[in-house]
C-alpha cells in the first residue's frame, strides 16, 4: 500500500523578505491534517533564520498534532547551517526521498 | 582591497546584499561552504539592522564595507546612523527557549555569533560601527 504523505518542494532563496510564503504554505498543509509532511529542500539555494523560523515556530504545534516532518536532499552550505544551530538533534533529516519514505511510520 | 555597499533600509534589498558579499569572497581562495556562510551571517546582521534600527525607512541607508586580507583575515564593517543596537551585549536565547516559546526570530544573531570569530561594537560621532571579523586559512 502506498504510504500517504504531502511534500512540500522548496525551492530558490528565503530569506526575511520570502520567508511569510514559506510560513503560509506550512501553516496551510498543517492545517489540512495531514499526519505526514515530507520537506522536499532540493531547490533550496539559500535559506536564513527567517525562513528557519517558520519551520521552528510551528514545531510545538507540529508536535501536539503527531504530525512525522522529514526533511531530505539539503544541499552541502544548508545542511552546514542547520548543523551550526544543532537542528540535526530536533529534526528529522534524510539524505533522499526514498529513504524519506521509509521513515514513515 | 576594500569593497563598499550603500544599502536602503528596506528587506527587499537582502538579495542584491548577498550577491554583493558573494561576489567579493568568490575572488579570494575560500571555500563555497565558508562563503555561503559568511553571506548568511551578513544577511542576518543586515535584516536585523533593517527592521530594527530605521524600521525599514527605504529613504535611508547604511554602508557595508568588506576588506580582505588574503590567507589571514575577512574584515565587514557595517557603519549605521540609526538606533543603536550592540550585538555584543545581546543576550542569545537558547534553541529550545526559541521552539517553547514558538518564537520565528532569535537564531539570526545566533548564527551571526557562531559563524564570526570576532565582533565589536562601538560609536564614532553619530555612527554605529559593527565590525565583524572572520579569520581564514588555506
Amino acid at each position: 500500500m502506498a504510504e500517504a504523505y504531502c511534500e512540500l518542494v522548496i525551492e530558490g532563496s528565503i530569506d526575511a523578505s520570502s520567508s511569510i510564503h514559506l510560513e503560509n504554505s506550512l501553516e496551510q498543509v498543517i492545517l489540512e491534517g495531514n499526519s505526514v509532511l515530507l520537506i522536499n529542500m532540493s531547490g533550496l539555494t539559500y535559506i536564513s533564520s527567517a525562513g528557519l523560523g517558520a519551520f521552528i515556530s510551528k514545531l510545538d504545534i507540529i508536535n501536539q498534532r503527531d504530525i512525522q516532518m522529514i526533511f531530505f536532499q539539503l544541499s552541502p552550505a544548508v545542511a552546514s547551517v542547520f548543523e551550526i544551530l544543532g537542528l540535526g538533534d530536533l529534526l528529522d533529516i534524510v539524505a533522499d526521498k526514498e529513504t524519506a519514505i521509509g521513515k514513515i511510520k | 582591497m576594500r569593497h563598499l555597499l550603500s544599502i536602503a533600509y528596506d528587506k527587499q534589498h537582502l538579495a542584491s546584499v548577498r550577491t554583493f558579499v558573494r561576489e567579493v569572497l568568490l575572488t579570494y581562495k575560500i571555500s563555497e561552504i565558508q562563503i555561503y556562510q559568511l553571506v548568511l551571517a551578513i544577511d542576518e546582521i543586515c535584516a536585523n539592522l533593517i527592521i530594527h534600527s530605521q524600521n525599514c525607512n527605504e529613504h535611508r541607508s547604511f554602508e557595508l564595507e568588506i576588506e580582505v586580507i588574503p590567507d589571514r583575515q575577512i574584515l565587514f564593517l557595517l557603519r549605521d546612523d540609526g538606533d543603536a543596537f550592540d550585538i555584543t551585549k545581546y543576550c542569545t536565547p537558547e534553541l529550545e527557549e526559541i521552539i517553547t516559546a514558538g518564537r520565528k526570530g532569535g537564531m539570526g544573531l545566533i548564527l551571526v555569533k557562531r559563524i564570526m570569530d570576532n565582533i565589536e561594537f562601538s560609536k564614532e560621532k553619530n555612527h554605529n560601527i559593527c565590525r565583524l571579523v572572520k579569520n581564514i586559512t588555506n
